[in-house]
This record gives C-alpha cells, structure tokens and sequence, in this order.
C-alpha cells in the first residue's frame, strides 16, 4: 500500500509544480523519481525521456506510467498517472472560473512572468544531468572518461537543430542510427 | 467595436449550442464524440503541449463549432499558465465547455489513454529492450540526442527571456540556474521562491505606478 501512496503523492509533486508545460516537467521527475527515491537509476532517466521524446502523449504522464508500472505493475501506472493529473484538474478548473469572472489578473501575469526564467534554468540543469550521463556514461566525470562518438553525434545534433531546425523526432532517429553504426564500426576497427 | 459584438455573437451562438446540446438528448452523443476526437489527437500528436493546442482548435473550432476561436486563445493562456501537462490542462478546459463536469472527466480520460496504453506496452519490453546490445547502442545514439534537443529547447526559451530585457527576469533565471545546479538546491523550493518573487515584484511595481 505505502508504495502507491508513495508514488501518488511523489507525481501530484510532479504535475503540482511544473508550470509551463512539457519540459517543465522533466526537473521536478529527476528530483522525485532518481534522487528521492531511487526507482530509476539517471541511466533509466535519460532513456525515459528518450522514449517519453519519441512517443506522443505530455512528458509527465509519460514518466508516471513508465515508473508506476515498473514500481507496482499496472495499478502503479495508474496511480501515478492520477496523481500527475489530479492537481491540474482542480487548479485549471479554479482558474478557468476565475478567468470567466473576472477576465484578467495581473498578478497570475507577473508570477508568470517571474516563474519562466526560473523555469527555463531548471530545464537546463535537468539537460546538464542528461548531458552528464551522455558525455561520461555512468563514470565519474574525467577526461579519461569521455565518451567520444555520443559527444561528438550531440554536439552535430545540437548544431543541425539550431541551424536548421528540423523535426527533432527525425534527429533523434538519426542519432540512434549514427549511434550505432559508429559504434559497431568502432568495435571492428 | 464591430468584432467585439460579433465575438458576443459568436459567444451567444456557441453557448446556445452548448445548452442545447447539455439539456437536450445529445449529451450522450456529445460525450462520445468528445472522448473519440481527444483520444484521437492525443495518439497522433508527438511534439508536446502547442502542437496538441493547434489540433484541437482545428477539431473543436474550425470543425465541431464547439468553441470561438477567441475562446480558444484565452483557454490555451490558461493552459500554459497552470500546473501540468498543456495536453492535460486544455482537455480539462475544452471538457468543461463542451459538457460540464462530466465533459472533464472525459476529455481527460481521452488524452491520457494513449499514453498510458502506449507506454505501458513499451515498458514491459523495455528491460529486455535495454539488454540487447544492438538497442543499447541504438538508445545511447538517442540519448545524445535527446539532450540536444533539450539544450535546443533551452537556447529559445532562454533567448525568449532575455529578449524581454526585464534584468529580474535575467536575475531569477541565473540565480535559480546556480541553485539548482551548484547548490543543489530542490526544484520545488526553487519554484515557489520564483513564485513569491513575482508575487512581490508585482506589488512593487503596482506601488510604483500608484507613486508616480
């Protein structure tokens, strides 16, 4: 029982405060899911976002069942999805009342407008632990370490989505491939 | 003026077409209709919470009349502006329009259902997934770029940021930057801290104003 009402409460966490929609989400998952609890390792992490990524469906409710299910089977996936989606529920309708009484409040603006910034530096430090784990795989962080092919197939990556901003599902396939082509070219060389 | 009494008009007609709709013999209709069309953009949709804001206003406002499309830009405000998943928080709002409580609770269970079937089914091939070595390879490629698309995403929303040239909003975002990554500091402190800081950020400048 302790483990649904652990992970109910660990993902009402998760969809409590990730304002701002889809990568939002993936800071307050790290803390909950590898940090407080352990259920996934950061390797395990980074592959859920992986799949969360090339699958449809938000972020958050990708990750509630992934680790529900692994945790406690079905119901796990469930309960963790509930508690994902149960504080939205509340607040959106609370707001959308609001929002048709009244129309405008400054005050959600400026909140708003001050959580952004916030957000966007979570994101990148969620970014910094997955980068992390690319670089260095599960070593510790030295130059020995560096994993050359899967830095080298970011750092192309990054530079193709920012220049030419294509479908980033389409670049993720072509880093999977890239992955293992040059890897298996590697091994035999 | 003009288009302000056509939205009242808009407005009039659609709320007519609700309460037609909710009091009339077609709720039933109503509720199937929205649980096929959410369940249906929520399997198709990859790329997150705008993309699945563009479908559902070609399905309920271009096509169903269910919603204004100036309804529409306010419910995807609110949607970006609440806690949770933006698929999640719009099928709670367009429910809600189109049939009341239970119109919720069904375009909720609509958008999460994908989801759910699809990841579970991943998840229980995943560890046999993981352990082959072909996968592996093929899964360490994508993490790579995984993690590009994430610092793509950073490089816009963070030049979003600094475009606006507010030095708090810059302030807030380097500060909660070296909480979080130097000092370790919880997500969730962090968020609430950006949270009082807008709450009093505004009264400062609400004080301003009222001084000047």
């Amino acid at each position: 029982m302790t483990v649904y009402i652990q992970l109910f409460f660990s993902f009402l966490q998760v969809g409590l405060f990730s304002v701002g929609g889809g990568y939002a989400a993936m800071p307050l998952i790290q803390s909950q899911v590898v940090e407080k609890y352990a259920w996934l390792t950061m390797n395990e992490f980074t592959d859920l976002i992986t799949i969360a990524e090339m699958t449809p469906g938000p972020i958050a409710v990708n990750s509630a069942t992934f680790v529900g299910i692994r945790i406690a089977g079905i119901p796990g996936a469930l309960t963790a999805t509930f508690g994902c989606i149960f504080p939205s529920c509340i607040i959106v309708s609370l707001l959308a009342f609001v929002y048709y009484k009244y129309k405008k409040l400054s005050v959600l603006q400026s909140v708003l407008s001050s959580l952004r910034p916030a957000v966007v530096a979570l994101i990148a430090g969620a970014g910094l632990s997955i980068l992390n784990i690319v670089v260095f795989g599960s070593n510790a962080v030295s130059f020995s370490n560096i994993e050359i092919i899967e830095t080298v197939i970011f750092v192309v990556a990054f530079i193709v989505l920012r220049k030419f901003k294509l479908n980033p599902i389409l670049v993720m396939s072509c880093c999977g491939a890239a992955g293992l082509f040059a890897n298996l070219l590697a091994e035999n060389l | 003026m003009n288009s302000d009494e056509n939205k009242k008009d808009d407005k009039q007609k659609i709320s007519e077409n609700i309460e037609k709709t909710v009091s009339g013999e077609k709720k039933g209709s109503v509720l199937l209709k929205l649980f096929l069309t959410t369940l249906y953009i929520s399997a198709f949709t990859f790329g997150g919470g705008f993309v699945i804001v563009t479908f559902m206003k070609s399905r309920f406002v271009d096509k169903l009349h269910w919603i204004t499309e100036s309804e529409m830009l306010d419910l995807t405000a609110i949607a970006q502006a609440s806690p949770g998943a933006i698929a999640v928080n719009a099928a709670i709002l367009v429910g809600w329009r189109a049939a009341g409580f239970f119109g919720m609770i069904t375009a909720v269970t609509g958008t999460v259902i994908p989801p759910i079937v699809i990841i579970s089914v991943i998840s229980l091939f995943y560890k046999a997934f993981a352990s082959n070595k072909y996968v592996s390879l093929v899964l360490k490629g994508m993490q790579a770029g995984v993690a590009a698309v994430i610092f793509d995403v950073v490089c816009s929303l963070g030049a979003s940021v600094v475009k606006e040239k507010s030095a708090f909003q810059i302030i807030v975002m380097i500060a909660a930057f070296i909480a979080s990554v130097i000092f370790d500091v919880n997500v969730i402190f962090i968020i609430l801290a950006a949270a009082v800081l807008g709450v009093i950020y505004w009264a400062a400048e609400k004080r301003r104003a009222k001084s000047r």
